[in-house]
């Protein structure tokens, strides 16, 4: 498996270290255990496409977020994931 | 030494100037160079090669390729014994040495073959059905005794001599197979421009072309072929690797290769490798494969010197050594013809051809009246011979007339099956063409396209086109838009085929030669309900061996399909895998084996502590400094003892290196590590250090460490050894993906700073003959927990800090790791009037437990702040990662297992970690289980065993005696929970 780093192209998948799902978003500081249960443990297990985490740890150190189909492995995009698991909007 | 009996006087692609001496079973034989073994043992007239797998029945060689379920051998011996090896891949060279496999006492008389007189009882599904009871009988009695009679080659059973190695290579356009179709790609992708690999698992190129001949632009294929190979030599991005199987195709266009560098030789040269594992990244890829010739399933058809007729045709064409002198060909398609014309071109005797076809071509009639032998319509049912080949062929014709005829070889050709191995490891499942009654490529993994025979059109015509057509394509896809001028041409032939499986006969008849599975095998399953191909598959093992089915799997499937009723493509194939051939796990372990199987990290002081004669231990990929020895010392405990001793009564130090180190910089650093860690760091002074704990996500401990902020925008973070690069990970996380909002950068620089402990009572008398004099070192220009910048005599600049993990009165100083060593040699030369010892990991940790710190063993993944007495460290001011989820009711439940001190009631006793808490008087098991012990050592300033353990309720119990059981090394003792802190509880001493 081959992912197209943006920062630094396309390098080989030994590079990079998988963590997960990227569609939880970490819950504001006053939430709910319940909400952050959910974001915690619970995750879809999806037959198609699936939003996942990557950190590129022989690269550049940047996580990414790929957009990846469990079905066929394609990936269709790969960008920086600065800022998705926020709920706070980037300044 | 025997002479080469069935080798032809002239021809072949063999160099008759290079005789190679050779031994099978013991016994001398010579071939030539260019030889494999197989061509070699039939050169020699040696058609017995090894005995089957279940029944032990005599087999021959049946192939020529890499695609042989019979002619399997031990090749050479001793350490470089290898079982299960192909004689008809297996290179032939000075020396060699080979040996039968699965027969006692030998192979012409093997006492197993009994097997065959109890066959009746060995069908499919054997073992399911016959040692269901007694369940105690499987292991001791008849696992034992089926291994011992069924099998294949035996292991080396020693570690092997050889080296492996892995590499990567990168091209536009990947090419399998030096056939006429990948020959014809490489020379279209070369010409436009691309980079092009080719890949040819033989150590000849040019495939079928090597055996069939023919003709190709108007001149023969063997002058066509070297014309060929000369073009491509001369293109310098067009790399032909020879020796290399293409085995798997993998995500993202990348492939695995296997180059037999040098098992053509009896051992590697020096510094050479026996095998290299390629991973080739390749835009586009041609696969050029060709196709595997089937077998017919007909009663008899494992008797040695029954062969496929394409091997025929090749041990004649290309070795010049003729299996047979008297030559039957069974048949049901066009191409099986051209062994005859090949075997009479040589001079041998066609005795007949069975030809299950209605009719034959015009011209093929003429040669058979030519050329004096009959051509009998009909089928072959069953064959007479033995372990001295074949005798006589039985053949049953068209309306019920039988034929017997006299031969001392059989070709058959039940027509070709394309390699459609690499077009579907990506889960593809192939399409069924009637015409050529075959499964072809239905699709391939992206970027991948098959050519030529691979793809099911097997006219050297189609086979040039095609593949030339390919390799244009795949090297404009591959953004290469240079001419590749024309294709080259040969002219058509035909293929015409009737399909023919199986024929009914008395006997066996074998559709898996390797597994020993017969038609009738089959057709059990079907009526115990097996249909499904899966199933079929797990039942009876079809083509479930070393040779995964080549040239079974489509027969059995074909029979499956007749007896269910079914067509073909209903019954439908198994799922493809890689590897296509067998590859040796050394190969994928490359040089990642022994000393090397990781890399090896050394701290700044590394070569220092060896001049020292310190005794190393492996934590992670780093090599610390456990002990240093000394004359005298009797074990490890002596030496330790010491060395705390000499630390709590004066001063040592021990290379801390190893700890994870991050500058974290920028206006919300602070800030940032408020968010990371329990507690709050934004409120430190510059100048100070404060331990730090953080948790993950879901409330239990993940890492500590010491956090100090040496300005206001800049702190310096340091993580437990274990976690260093997993934690820069974790706050790489925290900084890009949760608070992007957070102006800060975060630096490892772990390996940039080589770091030391100094502790012990005279650690300030050492410092100052290290640290520049006008540095203040006293309590109050240094107190406990300082932590700034200073300059040492001589100019340099250091990180110092007054942290403690041994409970004395302690420093850490960080210098550029360059100075690592230097920096230990001063401490030993500057330390020397005060008594300066090094200490290692052991005495390290001795010192940490007597001073209740927790580490590794505590933070286990499994406690809570709270669990480790830290839960006061907990902020209720602020949002950090695992606040919430650390609040649940069972994480804050009053009976949880807490750190507590242990020692035993005997103090005499020594305490071992894993020994299970138990309450006094009660009986050990799981429902009174209380608890564990984590870390224990000998305490020297105590003079007895002492540890920490995980209690239930453990701080509420102080001073009780529980008991502590130890079942793995039946142990059974009292100790008494106490006061994890056992030295110096009110730390005195360290801000001293």
């Amino acid at each position: 498996m081959r992912i197209v780093c943006p920062f630094c192209g396309e390098r080989e998948l030994g590079e990079f270290t998988y963590l997960g799902d990227a569609k939880p978003v970490r819950p504001e500081a006053g939430a709910s255990e319940d909400e952050v249960f959910d974001y915690v443990y619970l995750r879809d297990n999806v037959a198609g496409q699936t939003s996942e985490y990557w950190y590129h740890g022989g690269g550049c150190r940047a996580w990414l977020k790929l957009t990846r189909n469990t079905l066929t492995h394609e990936i269709s995009s790969v960008e920086p994931a600065a800022g998705v698991g926020a709920r706070q909007a980037v300044k | 030494m025997t002479s080469q009996s069935h080798r032809l006087t002239s021809g072949g692609l063999i160099d008759r100037s290079a005789s190679l001496n050779f031994r099978f079973d013991g016994k001398a034989f010579s071939g030539f160079q260019g030889d494999t073994l197989a061509s070699a043992l039939i050169a020699n007239g040696i058609k017995l090669v090894g005995r089957s797998f279940k029944y032990h029945r005599p087999r021959g060689i049946l192939t020529s390729g890499s695609e042989e379920p019979n002619a399997l051998v031990e090749l050479r011996t001793g350490a470089r014994r290898e079982p299960n090896t192909k004689a008809t891949t297996a290179e032939l060279y000075e020396g060699l040495e080979a040996a039968s496999q699965n027969r006692w006492p030998s192979l012409r008389h093997d006492v197993m073959s009994v097997n065959q007189l109890f066959a009746p009882i060995f069908v499919a599904g054997f073992y399911y059905k016959t040692f269901m009871w007694p369940a105690k009988f499987w292991e001791a009695i008849y696992e034992p005794a089926i291994r011992r009679a069924a099998g294949l080659g035996r292991a080396a059973g020693v570690a092997d001599p050889d080296h492996y190695d892995k590499a990567w290579a990168h091209c536009d356009v990947l090419i399998a197979g030096s056939g006429p179709a990948g020959l014809a790609a490489a020379l279209a992708a070369g010409r436009a421009g691309a980079r092009v690999i080719l890949c040819e698992e033989d150590f000849s190129l040019g495939g079928r072309l090597l055996s069939d001949g023919g003709t190709i632009d108007g001149v023969p294929a063997a002058e066509w072929l070297s014309r060929t190979l000369a073009k491509l030599a001369d293109m310098p991005d067009v790399r032909i690797m020879p020796r290399t199987t293409l085995f798997g195709v993998y995500d993202g266009g990348t492939y695995g290769a296997i180059e037999r560098v040098n098992d053509h030789l009896p051992s590697p040269p020096e510094h050479q490798v026996r095998q290299r594992l390629w991973r080739i990244v390749a835009r586009r890829c041609v696969v050029a494969a060709g196709a595997i010739e089937r077998p017919i399933v007909f009663a008899g058809n494992d008797t040695p010197g029954v062969m496929m007729a394409s091997a025929m045709r090749t041990y004649i064409a290309r070795y010049a050594a003729t299996p047979a002198k008297r030559v039957a060909l069974f048949t049901n398609n066009e191409d099986g013809w051209r062994t005859v014309e090949t075997a009479l071109g040589a001079g041998l005797q066609i005795a007949a051809v069975i030809d299950a076809r209605p009719d034959i071509s015009p011209a093929h009639r003429s040669l058979a009246s030519k050329s004096a032998f009959p051509v009998l319509h009909g089928s072959v049912t069953g064959v007479d011979g033995g372990k001295d080949g074949v005798r006589k062929i039985a053949v049953s014709l068209t309306g019920d007339a039988r034929a017997e005829v006299e031969a001392d070889g059989l070709a058959v050709s039940g027509g070709w099956n394309p390699a459609v191995g690499l077009t579907s490891y990506h889960r593809g499942r192939p399409k069924w063409r009637d015409d050529i009654a075959a499964f072809v490529p239905d699709g391939a993994p992206p970027g991948m396209v098959a050519a030529g025979a691979a793809n099911g059109d097997f006219g050297l015509s189609a086979c040039l086109s095609q593949g030339f057509a390919a390799g244009a394509a795949a090297a404009r896809d591959a953004g290469h838009s240079g001419k590749a001028g024309t294709a080259p041409v040969a002219d058509d032939e035909a293929f015409s085929l009737t399909p023919l499986w199986h024929v009914a006969g008395k006997g066996k008849a074998f559709v898996d030669y390797q597994h020993d599975v017969t038609a009738s095998d089959i057709e059990l399953a079907q009526r115990e309900g097996f249909e499904s191909v899966e199933h079929l598959k797990r039942y009876t093992t079809l083509g479930m061996a070393t040779d995964q089915g080549k040239t079974s799997n489509v027969a059995g499937l074909a029979i499956m399909a007749a007896v269910s009723g079914r067509s073909i493509p209903e019954t439908g194939t198994t799922i493809y895998r890689p590897p296509y051939v067998p590859v040796a796990i050394g190969a994928f372990a490359g040089h990642h084996r022994d000393e090397t199987f990781h890399a090896t990290r050394l701290t700044p002081s590394h070569h220092w502590a060896v001049e020292q004669g310190a005794v190393f231990v492996d934590t992670g990929l780093w090599k610390r400094a456990q002990w240093y020895p000394r004359a005298g010392e009797k074990d490890w405990l002596d030496s330790v003892t010491r060395e705390v001793k000499a630390v709590r009564g004066g001063v040592g130090f021990c290379d801390v290196s190893t700890l994870g180190k991050i500058d974290v910089h920028g206006p919300d650093a602070g800030a940032f590590l408020d968010r990371v860690y329990i507690n709050t760091f934004s409120n430190l002074a510059v100048g100070k250090a404060r331990y730090g704990l953080m948790l993950r996500e879901d409330g239990m401990v993940y890492d500590d460490g010491t956090t100090s902020r040496l300005a206001e925008d800049h702190y310096f973070l340091t993580t437990t050894t274990a976690k260093a690069g997993l934690v820069m990970q974790h706050l790489e996380f925290c900084r890009q993906v949760l608070f992007p909002e957070l102006d800060v950068q975060l630096t490892s620089v772990s390996d940039q700073w080589a770091q030391f402990s100094i502790a012990g009572p005279k650690t300030r008398d050492l410092l100052k003959e290290i640290v520049d004099p006008a540095e203040d070192l006293s309590n109050e220009g240094f107190p406990f927990m300082g932590a700034r910048e200073v300059r040492l005599r001589g100019g340099l600049k250091a990180r110092l800090f007054r942290i403690s993990f041994s409970g004395e009165m302690a420093f850490e100083i960080s210098v550029p790791a360059r100075f690592g060593g230097a920096m230990a040699r001063n401490l030993m030369l500057a330390g020397a009037p005060f008594g300066v010892t090094p200490y290692g990991t052991e005495a390290l940790g001795v010192m940490r437990v007597e001073k209740g710190h927790i580490a590794g063993p505590e933070l286990s993944g499994t406690t809570t702040a709270a669990d480790l007495g830290l839960g006061k460290m907990m902020s209720t001011k602020k949002d950090y990662i695992g606040r919430v989820m650390a609040g649940r009711k069972a994480l804050v439940a009053p009976d949880r297992q807490v750190v507590v001190g242990i020692k035993p009631t005997d103090k005499a006793r020594r305490l071992r970690s894993g020994a299970h808490i138990i309450p006094k008087g009660q009986t050990p098991g799981p429902d009174n289980d209380q608890g564990y012990v984590t870390s224990v050592c000998f305490s020297p300033t105590s003079d007895q065993w002492i540890g920490l353990a995980l209690v239930e309720r453990g701080r509420e119990r102080i001073g009780e005696i529980v008991h502590a059981h130890d079942p793995i090394r039946g142990e059974d003792y009292d100790v008494e929970l106490c006061n994890p802190v056992f030295y110096d509880p009110d730390g005195g001493r360290q801000r001293g």
